[in-house]
């Protein structure tokens, strides 16, 4: 399901890792997370990306965000290649070009709603876009509570704060990691409906880990991992396509 | 229990680290001062005890005036009978006398080289070398004195000059310069000169000449023959001497007597050095209770399990406690052997600051190890004790609940009553202290120090949040950072008020030290510089009285336009004794410039001024009359010309010299005042110098250098006093390290999550350091206002005493206290900023 056929190669893509491996250790204890991993992530497609504990789709997410080092291959977000970019260089792409979604949230607890949500445009010293913003704040449903402190904000609004958040710089990519993970169903299935929202209303390219084939559901395209190797893709999943591999990844896991 | 105790010890080092390290530290000083203090006493007793060997007993002129007046050798105030040829020969004739020697002595200044006093004055002493050989000196080179000029001086005072036998020497005895020549040096175990003074000895009877006693003697040292004890001897002369004007004391009495006296002396030093090392402690306590309340927050599940599955109340309690007694443990035996190290370290700094101090071995009692283990073991479990039991009220629940249980967040408004109570009450008790007068107040003060130091630690988390808020604006340049170090600082007020605190302690220490040092020594100075008109100000090195033949050598030099002495002596008035202050009626006008009440101030026959005080007490008016009873025994009824504002240096009754004069014995001035034409100038210094022959025992001041000795006195102390006081806020720094390293380790998935979406590692070091900066300066301010009003407060107190006394506050002082304190928060972020900036974002935003 290829969202833009009008843009051209380069455009289409938000975020490509090309034969990107991470090894940790060496000899011996050498641990192979990710094994020669080639995908696209294209524009204004909500991806998820499934596998088994330990099948590295973390990693995955953490090497093409920007978050994490790897051993070999290439990152590209947009039209920056990720391998050679100093800390600070990576920071300021992070800020500038990524939204991110946690599963803990990770709001401050001592700033407001609004504080939180116009952080990333605060740590880079640029004002909001007030009308994105108000249209931002107004999707997720949150106009009557920016006074309030996290503390004060049940999970699932506190994870819409975070969505927001994300979406209010209109960053390249948001990555999610686990973002229904702390949520009760109802919840979750808001603040994943928002994240479909912003892909289909808003052009906004989502890439989310997720354990959960009802999650899963809410995307364009699911991605599944396997001890560090895409194994299997899925376009246009419900939950109980997904399920039903999954199934089998397990299976097969579980004998080998 | 126990071995979970165990376990949180070892898995918590790095936490516990700044704990032990400010334990350590305290425990450190305590043990060093202990070390320090007893490792010079013992050797100053040993060498004393060596002094007294060739002594088995000693005799003394009786005194008949108490015991006040013996102070020393040679000391002419209340001088007794002295002691007679025939004593001397009746005590060598005693059957048990294997030696009699008389001694005599006194004050001695020695010029070096370069012409200068050689010491300072205090320890300068002379005494006779007896015959041909005395074995209380054995000579290193050349030979004994013998006549007026020839003298002898020891080894250690000839190294430090570089005089050498054949050389002649400067030297003054109590005015008059004499220049003998040194015919020999000699060692000596005298521990006058093992503490850095100079001995030169004469001959005897140059030697009684010189100090005032011909024919007669200080003491009598009689050694014992073989066989005979010290008792039995001491027995002897009893018998022997004449009763009733001698008395006898044994070496041995006079050894033990004199360890006494190093050990009182020792005692007071050690005291005011161990008020230091409780202050460090007591700033210690505040992170020992931090670090342990921290850990009880964070094992809250842990804890709250124990107590599910069974653990009693005071199990958990008690599991705390045990950590804390390992962790004191720890730190008191580092500390006790960082302290051992201190002390012998102390000996030798004290060595190179030119004090000799008496070689000996390291003395580490078993009081001290007890008293540094003990204290350190306390501090701690004192410190850890509120946690504790805090730890014991989580409810077994809580180990079900998945979210971190929050420290009790009971409301701070008991606590804030609490503390507003003990500062109004310490605040209306500091006030009322100082409208009372000097010694009265001074319980009060204390008091009420004590209570608003009390009430503003219990306050210090309600005030630091509009004080932090207060910095808001210095903030805002620094954007988010600045934004977040803020909003961080007061997250936990009781951590940052416990931090800061801990800061406060020691800046309101010296701040206040600082405000009183510098309005007594402006105020001192005032009233030592501004009464005086006099060019210059001649007196003893020493302190001790100046011959009148100073005054009348003044007299004679050309270029002195006026000149009076101060001279004292006793009197009786309406029953009690008073000190008449003897001066030239014509010239002590043009020489002080005190400011007069009532009458004039006119000096002239019966006519004499006097004080205010002085007056106010005999109620005294101009014109008054009353008669005085001089120490002659003679009687002279004097009028009050006038009555004028007196102060420290010049006060009391001050009548004409040519007065005084046929009513005393053997006059004394306590300093001379001199004018001269064209006023101050090194020439005219010179020439009064020269006049008065170079000599090295006399101190020819002018005003300023009389500011600058009063200066440098108050220097020294507050340079002392910092020195000491620095290591509160050495641990201080500790406290602000622990809390941010707390800060950052409890915050590390925010400082990830901020990481990720796009803070740098400059950005992150900048929050951590503004936050320890706003903690630090926090504490500064509170310190620096704290200490100026107890500085304001002690001068009030002090104020009653001193005519002269001003509150001056040393602004730039202040300023740079304040810089201090931001230099302790930028110094103790170094290391938290580093480690969050390091942090791994991955497994601080990954959720467990």
């Amino acid at each position: 399901m290829t969202t833009s056929s009008l843009a051209g190669p380069t455009t289409a893509v938000a975020a490509r890792a090309t034969e990107l491996s991470k090894i940790y250790g060496q000899g011996e204890t050498q641990v192979v997370a990710l094994d020669q991993v080639s995908v696209d992530f294209r524009r204004a497609e909500f991806t998820a990306i499934m596998g088994p504990s330990g099948s590295g789709k973390s990693t995955l997410m953490h090497c093409v965000a920007g978050l994490d080092t790897f051993s070999s291959g290439s990152v590209r977000i947009g039209d920056t290649e990720l391998g050679s970019l100093k800390d600070k260089q990576l920071t300021r792409l992070r800020r500038d070009k990524i939204g991110f979604i946690f599963q803990a949230f990770n709001l401050l607890p001592t700033l407001t709603a609004l504080e939180n949500i116009t952080l990333p445009m605060d740590i880079a010293g640029r004002t909001a876009d007030r009308q994105w913003l108000d249209s931002v704040i107004a999707m997720v449903g949150l106009a009557d509570r920016l006074g309030h402190r996290p503390a004060q904000l049940s999970g699932g609004q506190q994870q819409r704060v975070a969505v927001a958040r994300a979406l209010a710089s209109r960053p390249e990519i948001i990555f999610g990691d686990e973002p229904t993970g702390n949520l009760d169903s109802r919840s979750g299935a808001e603040v994943l409906g928002f994240l479909r929202n912003s892909v289909r209303e808003l052009g906004q390219t989502v890439v989310m880990v997720t354990h959960d084939p009802v999650a899963a559901a809410y995307a364009d395209r699911v991605v599944f991992l396997a001890d560090g190797r895409i194994v299997d893709e899925v376009h246009g999943p419900t939950a109980d396509s997904v399920l039903d591999r999954m199934k089998r990844f397990d299976a097969k896991g579980r004998t080998s | 229990m126990l071995r979970t105790a165990l376990r949180n010890v070892f898995a918590h080092k790095a936490r516990l680290l700044m704990t032990v390290l400010a334990v350590m530290l305290g425990v450190a000083f305590v043990s060093g001062t202990l070390v320090f203090t007893n490792t010079i006493s013992r050797a100053y007793q040993k060498s004393s005890a060596k002094g007294f060997d060739r002594v088995d007993v000693a005799v003394r002129p009786a005194h008949q005036e108490g015991p006040a007046h013996r102070e020393g050798r040679g000391h002419r105030a209340g001088r007794t009978a002295d002691l007679t040829q025939a004593d001397l020969d009746r005590s060598a004739r005693v059957p048990g006398a294997a030696s009699a020697v008389g001694v005599v002595g006194g004050f001695t200044a020695l010029a070096g080289k370069d012409g200068k006093l050689v010491g300072n004055g205090f320890q300068s002493q002379g005494g006779n070398y007896s015959g041909a050989r005395d074995p209380r000196y054995p000579l290193v080179s050349g030979t004994a004195p013998h006549g007026a000029g020839e003298v002898a001086v020891d080894s250690e005072t000839a190294r430090r000059t570089g005089y050498r036998v054949g050389d002649t020497i400067r030297l003054s005895v109590d005015g008059p310069v004499l220049t003998p020549r040194i015919t020999g040096v000699f060692t000596t175990d005298d521990g006058n000169v093992a503490a850095g003074g100079s001995l030169a000895l004469f001959d005897t009877p140059t030697a009684q000449r010189l100090f005032g006693r011909p024919g007669a003697y200080d003491e009598i040292d009689v050694t014992a023959r073989p066989g005979t004890g010290q008792t039995a001897l001491k027995a002897q002369l009893d018998r022997a001497l004449p009763h009733g004007s001698t008395e006898t004391t044994t070496g041995r009495q006079l050894a033990d007597d004199q360890a006494r006296t190093i050990a009182s002396s020792m005692s007071g030093l050690r005291q005011s050095l161990l008020v230091f090392a409780g202050i460090a402690l007591f700033v210690g306590t505040f992170i020992i209770a931090n670090t342990f309340t921290m850990l009880v927050a964070q094992r809250t599940r842990e804890l709250a399990l124990l107590r599910a599955v069974g653990a009693s109340r005071r199990q958990v309690t008690r599991s705390v406690l045990v950590e804390a007694f390992v962790v004191g443990v720890a730190a008191a035996v580092t500390g006790l052997v960082a302290g051992i190290g201190i002390g012998a370290g102390l000996r030798s700094l004290m060595g190179s600051m030119g004090a000799t101090v008496p070689d000996g071995p390291l003395v580490v009692t078993p009081g001290t190890v007890l008293a540094a283990l003990a204290v350190g073991v306390l501090v701690t479990m004192l410190a850890a004790w509120l946690p504790g039991r805090r730890a014991a009220r989580i409810p077994p629940v809580a180990a079900m609940s998945s979210v971190h249980a929050q420290a009790s967040t009971r409301s701070l408004v008991l606590r804030n009553t609490l503390g507003a109570l003990f500062a109004a009450a310490g605040v209306a008790v500091v006030l009322a202290a100082t409208t009372m007068n000097g010694t009265d107040g001074q319980a009060p003060m204390g008091l009420g120090a004590v209570l608003l130091i009390i009430g503003v630690f219990v306050l210090t988390p309600l005030l630091s949040r509009p004080l932090i808020a207060a910095a808001a604006p210095l903030l805002r340049g620094f954007g988010v950072a600045g934004r977040l170090a803020r909003q961080n600082a007061v997250r936990n007020p009781r951590r940052t008020a416990a931090t800061a605190s801990a800061l406060m302690i020691g800046l309101t220490l010296i701040t206040g030290m600082t405000v009183m040092a510098g309005s007594l020594q402006q105020s001192i100075d005032r009233m030592a510089s501004s009464a005086i008109r006099a060019d210059y100000v001649v007196s003893m090195a020493n302190g001790n009285p100046l011959s009148p033949e100073v005054e009348r050598t003044l007299r004679g030099t050309p270029g002195v336009t006026a000149l009076s002495p101060l001279r004292n002596a006793p009197a009786r008035i309406g029953g009690g004794t008073e000190y008449l202050t003897g001066v030239d009626g014509r010239a002590i006008g043009s020489l002080t410039d005190l400011a007069v009440d009532e009458g004039s101030f006119t000096v002239g026959g019966t006519r004499v001024v006097v004080d205010s005080g002085t007056a106010a007490s005999h109620r005294w008016k101009a014109g008054s009359g009353f008669t005085v009873v001089y120490e002659d025994g003679r009687t002279q009824r004097l009028t009050v010309a006038g009555v004028y504002r007196g102060n420290d240096m010049m006060r009391g009754i001050m009548l004409d010299t040519a007065v005084l004069a046929p009513h005393q014995k053997d006059p004394a001035d306590m300093q001379v005042m001199v004018k001269t034409a064209g006023g101050p100038s090194a020439a005219a210094k010179d020439r009064l110098a020269k006049a008065l022959g170079l000599n090295p025992a006399v101190k020819i001041q002018d005003k300023q250098d009389i500011s600058d000795g009063i200066a440098r006195m108050f220097t020294l102390m507050l340079n002392m006093l910092y020195g000491l006081l620095a290591m509160a806020v050495v641990v201080a720094v500790l406290g602000v390290i622990n809390t941010l390293a707390m800060s950052v380790f409890e915050r590390s998935q925010e400082i990830g999550m901020l990481r990720a979406i796009g803070l740098d590692r400059r950005g992150v070091k900048r929050m951590v350091r503004l936050e320890s900066l706003v903690i630090s300066l926090f504490g500064g301010v509170l310190g620096i206002g704290l200490g100026v009003f107890f500085g304001w407060a002690a001068g009030e107190l002090l104020g009653t005493r001193m005519a002269t006394y001003e509150l001056v506050l040393p602004w730039g002082r202040m300023a740079l206290f304040l810089l201090l304190a931001a230099g302790v928060g930028i110094l103790a972020a170094l290391w938290p900023a580093r480690r969050a900036a390091r942090l791994n974002m991955l497994a601080a935003i990954t959720s467990e």
